[in-house]
């Protein structure tokens, strides 16, 4: 009888990314189980690559830190090299190029959003087997299947700020809702020109709807 | 010559399956069924036009998927079983007997058989009912989605569906939660059928591909 596991800490999630005119909007929920434990059910899988570009982690928990942890050296350096905030495009490449590089060894899902100040808000998505693609509004995690109607019937272009922190925050409580491995609280964030405001909703204030 | 892959084509070996898509919701006074029509033996699609309404009685319909052949049998076993019923009591059947008769057949056969079948009907005394009937269970429910493209929409109804809505809205819901789940699911797509049944009887419809609603990515 082990409830601690001997399997691998997963985040078998729900990660989402949303862009808006002036930034981009991401959230994940915060449950990272091994096995049928939850090892970690406050987890932040949102983690800084720069200061204005984030990526949201899901996969495995080890390979999506390492990962995350060489990208934020190589652009930190490229970063001072040219004397320059870097690009949301050179962040997603250098993750593209990792996760296809050792795309056998790896199991990491990433989303990479952010801003810079040549294409504003752009959201970046790197899925298992290390393809490339920007798309306005990225879904990643087991989660994420349960959730692909809700966002092609609910995603319209041109959403504000705030709408666009709401269709996250509604996708990913349908999402933990259905989803086993995922749960626990909603966390989000806002990247813009001006910065970073991150926000946390928690398990009794998340939206509700109706389950059968 | 060595090496050579047989004469006839893959999908001639493959299991022929219905991927598909199928929703049950209730209304006031009634039910809509509805569903894709893709059948597909591997990556091949040998039906783009299936009904997967499937008649169990006047007013009582049931929805199919899994596995075309096992999905298909339990529909016509069930349709002669109520027949009997029927006019051995002399009355229109009530949904839950529909129901308990496709369970039993699940429940009894659960290891040979891959199929689920939704239930859905009106009948005089409890008026329009949805059942589930997965696994060998028997659970009735405001509302039910199944079939591999239903993961994708769970999300959909649950944020969309609401107590008490229309016939109207009824099919609304079900065309936008089909569509929804047809653009997603690689196993659904094709046209999307719908069945509305209350207490004057059956109508069915067929809405084709380009007649069913558009999404932002599109």
């Amino acid at each position: 009888w082990a409830p601690l596991s001997s399997s691998p800490h997963t985040n078998s999630t729900t990660i989402m990314a949303v862009e808006f005119d002036g930034g981009v909007v991401i959230g994940a929920d915060s449950r990272t189980t091994t096995g049928a434990y939850i090892a970690n059910r406050v987890t932040d899988k949102l983690t800084p690559i720069h200061d204005r570009i984030f990526c949201c982690r899901s996969g495995s928990a080890a390979d999506t830190q390492a990962i995350a942890d060489a990208v934020s050296y190589q652009l930190g350096f490229h970063s001072i090299e040219l004397d320059e905030p870097p690009l949301v495009q050179t962040a997603a490449n250098l993750f593209k190029q990792m996760c296809y590089r050792y795309r056998e060894e790896l199991m990491a899902g990433i989303i990479v959003a952010g801003w810079d100040k040549r294409r504003g808000g752009q959201v970046y998505t790197v899925p298992m087997g290390g393809m490339l693609v920007r798309q306005p509004v990225s879904v990643g995690g087991s989660g994420s299947s349960y959730i692909y109607g809700f966002i092609d019937s609910k995603y319209k272009s041109g959403m504000t700020k705030e709408e666009c922190l709401r269709f996250t925050a509604d996708a990913l409580a349908l999402a933990m809702e259905r989803d086993g491995s995922s749960g626990g609280v909603v966390r989000l964030a806002a990247i813009t020109e001006s910065g970073l405001e991150r926000s946390v909703i928690l398990g009794n204030q998340l939206p509700t709807f109706f389950s059968a | 010559m060595l090496g050579e892959s047989s004469i006839q084509p893959e999908w001639l070996s493959e299991e022929v399956k219905t991927g598909t898509t199928i929703i049950a919701i209730g209304y006031e006074g009634g039910v809509v069924l509805g569903s894709d029509s893709r059948v597909s033996a591997g990556a091949s699609v040998v039906n783009r036009v299936m009904n997967k309404l499937s008649p169990l009685h006047d007013k009582i319909y049931c929805a199919l998927s899994g596995s075309a052949a096992d999905a298909q049998t339990i529909a016509e076993i069930v349709n002669y079983q109520l027949d009997v019923h029927s006019i051995e009591v002399g009355e229109d059947p009530l949904v839950r007997s529909a129901a308990t008769l496709v369970k039993n057949i699940s429940y009894k056969y659960k290891e040979e058989l891959s199929a689920h079948l939704i239930v859905a009907g009106w009948d005089r005394r409890a008026g329009g009912q949805v059942y589930v009937t997965l696994d060998g269970l028997l659970s009735m429910q405001p509302f039910a989605v199944g079939g591999s493209g239903s993961s994708y929409i769970y999300g959909f109804v649950d944020a969309e569906y609401r107590k008490g809505m229309t016939k109207k809205e009824s099919q609304e819901f079900v065309v936008n939660a089909l569509t929804l789940a047809m653009g997603r699911d690689g196993s659904s797509g094709g046209v999307a059928y719908l069945v509305t049944i209350d207490q004057e009887g059956a109508v069915e419809r067929c809405i084709p591909g380009n007649e069913l609603p558009t999404f932002f990515d599109q």
